[in-house]
């Protein structure tokens, strides 16, 4: 029983000590890529090649997801709002929450399963077929030459995407409140215009979804370059992108929300 | 004062943590020579290619490249030393996102400030020399294994190396390909005085095209000589090797408990 016991506090020590050396791991690659960021600027058409992959190629299921998270906002705060004779802030309802919290977080959890892990594949893959490899014998550096625009056009790309995802979750509610149900137009819209704060609300919804970017792209560049060289290393290091970057994501979130509302 | 030799390497030794892969290695490879480094799989050959580009460091030794002590080299140096040093790697390593034209002009783009008509002719010019001008719009994923292996040699000459390092480039192709990969190297020799080191377990194509030849085996050089030398040699490994028989002092077996104790059933004490 005593060794039962022994042997569990052991599996949960050794759980915390492989979870704090992993975000140290993450970390010191973040500077590393900091570091050689130089290329990603002076040769800014790499990194918009990669805003292309992640971001452009990202907006179907961003503005999609955008649209029906803010329809089914629209229909439950309809409902509740209905309860207390106040369906005509229906609009505030929607804003706020896609501002402050769904915005920010679905679009990043979506990110996150959308470009991170294909980040993570993609260097991986350049990994196991020896392309980097390749690249540092030409002298080139493979984490200034390919993780660097990756990184940077994740980072740019996800505050766009939240901006985007929030914008047509706004147009959702409006479509089932005022379009469907029939909430008046003025009110929906200048209710929302007078509850909804640019710096405490939007800016810190921005601010989130930076962050957020920053967290996904760390992770999915750090799991891509030290991703074992084989398939079941690559699919391994992918899926560990998308359960880290979500677990990431919800975790600062959490952080992040506590010092805004106390700011 | 200059040495005439392109690689020094004295007493090297390597080990991946308490593994040793590399033990007591020393050779010389003159400039200007084609180096063969023969081995069976796993032997620790591809290790000695990666540590002669400066991707491993040895553990302990002397290992010495263009003057340059590896052991200490710093990483700006090495990336001077290798924009001088050619890498074919074995099944390629072409980058999957562009396309063979860019393959080729990539190191042109990002080590030189050449204007870009003058890459252009340059690409092509590399690219007719392997022979594959024709595909230069395709990918990497549209060129059989062959077509691949020359466009990544088209790829590594780009910037006119002192040094190539061939990394089992005969592996897996047809008898055409590996022709043709054979006649590149012996071309790029001849026409830039180029030294160049070649890893393989192709025994008949390498003794025709190599000057000299070391053996390794379990991390340890067993031979060299000369093609001729190593024809001739009556080195049990050697002849094993090169004749490609079953059994002898590599045996066919990997160690096992043996059969007997297996079949009365003591394999798990053994």
């Amino acid at each position: 029983m005593l060794n039962k016991t022994r042997l569990e506090l052991e599996n949960v020590g050794r759980m915390t000590l492989d979870l704090i050396s992993g975000i140290g791991a993450v970390f010191v690659f973040l500077l590393l890529t900091l570091r050689y960021s130089g290329t990603s600027f002076k040769r800014f058409s790499l990194t918009i090649r990669e805003i292309f992959f992640s971001g452009v190629l990202s907006l179907i299921i961003i503005l999609v997801s955008g649209l029906f998270v803010g329809m089914v906002l629209g229909l439950q705060g309809y409902e509740t709002l209905q309860t207390y004779g106040s369906s005509e802030s229906v609009g505030v309802l929607v804003a706020l929450s896609l501002t402050r919290e769904l915005g920010p977080v679905v679009s990043a959890l979506l990110f996150a399963s959308r470009a991170g892990s294909a980040i993570t594949a993609e260097i991986g893959l350049m990994k196991a077929t020896e392309q980097l490899s390749a690249m540092e014998m030409m002298a080139i550096n493979p984490i200034a030459r390919v993780v660097g625009p990756r990184f940077w056009g994740g980072v740019l790309s996800m505050p766009i995407l939240t901006a985007m995802f929030i914008g047509t979750g706004v147009l959702g509610g409006y479509i089932i409140a005022v379009l469907l149900i029939g909430v008046d137009s003025g009110a929906f819209w200048s209710q929302m215009n007078s509850a909804v704060d640019v710096r405490h609300d939007v800016v810190n919804g921005l601010l989130k979804s930076f962050v957020f970017g920053l967290a996904i792209c760390s992770i999915a560049t750090y799991q891509g370059y030290s991703a074992a060289p084989t398939a079941e290393g690559v699919s391994g290091a992918t899926t560990r992108t998308v359960v880290s970057s979500s677990l990431a994501i919800l975790a600062l979130d959490l952080v992040l929300t506590a010092f805004m509302l106390k700011g | 004062m200059a040495s005439d030799a392109a690689v020094e390497i004295s007493g090297l030794n390597f080990r991946y943590g308490e593994r040793a892969i590399l033990k007591g290695i020393t050779m010389r490879i003159p400039r200007g020579s084609i180096v063969a480094i023969m081995g069976q799989s796993g032997c620790g050959k591809t290790t000695l290619l990666r540590l002669i580009g400066g991707q491993l460091r040895p553990t302990e030794g002397v290992l010495s490249v263009e003057g340059h002590d590896m052991r200490s080299i710093s990483q700006d140096d090495l990336y001077r030393l290798r924009r001088r040093m050619g890498m074919l790697f074995q099944f390629g390593a072409l980058f999957t996102d562009l396309s063979v034209f860019e393959n080729v002009a990539f190191q042109m783009r990002e080590h030189t400030d050449l204007p870009e008509d003058l890459i252009h002719d340059l690409t092509l010019l590399k690219l007719q020399a392997v022979g594959l001008r024709g595909v230069r719009d395709r990918m990497p994923g549209e060129l059989s294994g062959g077509m691949a292996r020359r466009v990544a040699l088209a790829r590594a000459i780009a910037l006119d190396p002192m040094m190539m390092m061939y990394d089992e480039p005969f592996t897996g192709l047809d008898p055409i390909s590996m022709g043709v990969i054979t006649k590149l190297i012996r071309d790029l020799n001849s026409a830039l005085g180029t030294t160049s080191i070649i890893v393989t377990h192709d025994v008949h194509e390498s003794l025709r095209l190599v000057d000299y030849v070391y053996f390794v085996s379990e991390g340890v050089i067993v031979a060299e000589g000369t093609p001729d030398e190593i024809r001739a040699s009556t080195l049990p490994y050697v002849h094993q090797f090169v004749w490609g028989e079953m059994d002898g002092p590599v045996p066919f077996h990997y160690p096992a408990p043996s059969m007997q104790a297996l079949l009365a059933g003591n394999s798990l004490q053994s």
